[in-house]
């Protein structure tokens, strides 16, 4: 079901217009508001006025994660404070957080754009959605709990933990739809199995899973496990929250960013040159609509890429790719773009090979040297060498072809791979440079 | 008629042969017969031991990865030719030997030659319809 068939169904070229306007008013905006955006447009010697055309973007300058921390907490808002509403963060892990705000237009937008993501995954007014997204600054939890609540749905306010006990309200509530990580969803079948509980029995038909990088694989996983359909959800507290683009459940390929309100662009993150559709990169987007927090050409971090082909849908929301990876893993190997979640899917595609892996990177003269070790589980173990070194050649072949880079692979006992707190340290670069 | 034979994955370091040695003997694990294959980086131990199971246990909560595979066991005169007997009968039946090694002890005057066929079960009847005598794994293991 399409939530907003007027602007969801838009021909691009009257997409495109209303994008230019409300980009416009943006950038007018933001100059004329926020210092930080007024300083870095004037050293990039651009104004909003020179902006005539979409492709114009790209003359503006981007802005990062680090700009986000530099104004902390506020300093990037656009509207004084009496209007904002609602203010998240990010957790902040890895440096100071990062504080995003909240009009009230901007709270309904968002639950509007949330609404139109659960209603993509199939959800109706008439579903009862088991909101496990947790409660609090982060974006998840009153995200997707807002959306379910302006499509009409009846949202069960779970929040994070307690596991058994969502078990039971999720069998006892009959709910239909279980929005949290792919992770949790895996973690709460298997409680639910210790409980005696078999998730494939209760009413759940869908789950809308994200903030958390996930694969095919798992969606199969899940699907299998829990019988129902898995969808992907893309957001950040940053652009918005949960509900910057969703799969659809027609094609389950490809996330729909919704355009009417954020512009999406692909770049190199080395040259910062914007690539042509269909290259993988990193993920920017603008925001269009906005009001107490606009981002201007904000860099993600997630690799992805645009897929351009209409959709068998009927949305004319244009789709991206499953995010595949981050740039701060990024490798470069012989000027070649690596990540290690490639090489991650690459080892998953081939039959029994567990994606225990590790890639380390020397440079012999002038060379980068890249050398893949992987761990041999019982279901890749052969007590035939022809059968092992089947599998190295099979490895090798896939990633030369996949990602273009040569790799020495080789057999690791299980276990050798360096764990630290439980997750392991996929790459050594050994490269003085 | 099948032996029961289990093979180790090894990384080619120091140590790891006698690891696994190690972990057999405090486990009070006899090995019976024994090859090992190996290639620059990786080696695969292969064995037959008293107690497959107890092996395969032991050497997998070491953090080993384990196989077991079915192989025959067979009782090769101990005279010139008694091999080549052997490796006609399965040529002639276009039964392909993936690896072979021998076994420690004899069998009464006979020698033992342990062997893995990508077919066994054609192999195995092959054999027994030329009259080679397939040493039982219950018995081999007791040997």
């Amino acid at each position: 079901m399409i939530f907003n068939t007027e602007f969801e169904t838009l021909p691009r070229e009257a997409l495109e217009a209303i994008q230019l306007r409300r980009l416009r008013t943006t950038l007018e905006r933001v100059y004329a508001t926020v210092p930080f955006y007024r300083e870095s447009f004037n050293k990039a010697g651009v104004t909003p006025a020179d902006i005539k055309s979409l492709d114009d973007l790209r003359r503006i300058p981007f802005t990062a994660k680090q700009d986000l921390r530099d104004n902390y907490p506020f300093g990037l808002f656009a509207t004084p404070m009496d209007q904002v509403v609602r203010i998240h963060a990010s957790s902040g892990t890895t440096g100071k957080a990062t504080v995003v705000g909240y009009t009230a237009r901007d709270v309904a937008m968002w639950a509007e754009l949330m609404a139109r993501s659960l209603s993509a995954a199939g959800g109706t007014r008439g579903d009862i959605i088991h909101n496990a997204f947790g409660y609090g600054l982060f974006t998840g939890g009153l995200g997707a709990h807002y959306g379910a609540e302006r499509l009409g749905a009846s949202v069960i306010p779970m929040s994070g933990g307690n596991t058994k006990r969502q078990v039971m309200i999720m069998r006892d509530f009959s709910a239909t739809i279980l929005t949290s990580t792919p992770s949790y969803a895996l973690h709460l079948a298997e409680v639910a199995n210790e409980q005696g509980i078999d998730l494939k029995d209760l009413k759940l038909k869908t789950g809308v899973f994200g903030a958390e990088p996930w694969s095919e694989k798992m969606r199969e996983e899940l699907e299998t496990k829990l019988n129902i359909n898995a969808i992907d959800i893309y957001g950040l507290s940053e652009v918005m929250g949960p509900g910057v683009a969703s799969e659809c459940l027609e094609a389950k390929n490809g996330l729909h960013v919704f355009d009417d309100h954020f512009i999406p662009e692909i770049i190199d993150p080395v040259t910062l040159e914007v690539l042509p559709h269909g290259e993988q990169g990193e993920l920017v987007f603008t925001s269009l609509t906005k009001e107490a927090f606009p981002v201007i050409r904000y860099r993600t971090r997630d690799i992805t890429h645009i897929i351009p082909e209409p959709c068998v849908c009927g949305r004319t929301h244009i789709r991206i790719g499953r995010v595949t990876g981050r740039t701060d893993d990024m490798l470069i190997i012989r000027g070649v773009n690596v990540f290690p979640s490639q090489i991650e899917g690459v080892l998953m595609e081939i039959e029994g090979v567990e994606p225990h892996y590790q890639l380390i990177v020397d440079r012999q003269g002038n060379l980068d040297v890249l050398t893949l070790l992987v761990e041999v589980g019982e279901k890749t173990f052969s007590d035939e060498v022809k059968r092992l070194q089947k599998i190295e050649r099979q490895i090798y072949k896939n990633i030369k072809e996949y990602l273009g880079v040569s790799v020495t692979v080789k057999l690791v006992e299980p276990k050798t791979i360096a764990r630290s707190e439980g997750k392991a340290v996929r790459v050594i670069d050994n490269r003085k440079i | 008629m099948r032996v029961e034979q289990i093979s180790i994955f090894l990384e080619n370091k120091a140590g790891r042969l006698a690891e696994v040695t190690r972990i057999l003997s405090e486990a009070s694990i006899n090995i019976r017969a024994l090859s090992l294959a190996d290639t620059s980086d990786f080696g695969i131990l292969r064995l037959i031991v008293n107690q497959t199971a107890k092996a395969k246990e032991v050497l997998k909560e070491n953090g080993f990865t384990v196989g077991k595979t079915d192989v025959l066991a067979v009782e090769v005169t101990d005279q010139p030719g008694g091999l080549h007997h052997i490796l006609e009968i399965l040529n002639g039946a276009n039964v392909n030997v993936e690896y072979m090694y021998a076994f420690v002890q004899q069998s009464g005057n006979n020698a033992v030659i342990i062997f893995r066929f990508d077919n066994l079960d054609e192999a195995l009847k092959v054999l027994q319809e030329k009259g080679i005598k397939v040493i039982k794994g219950e018995d081999l293991y007791a040997m």
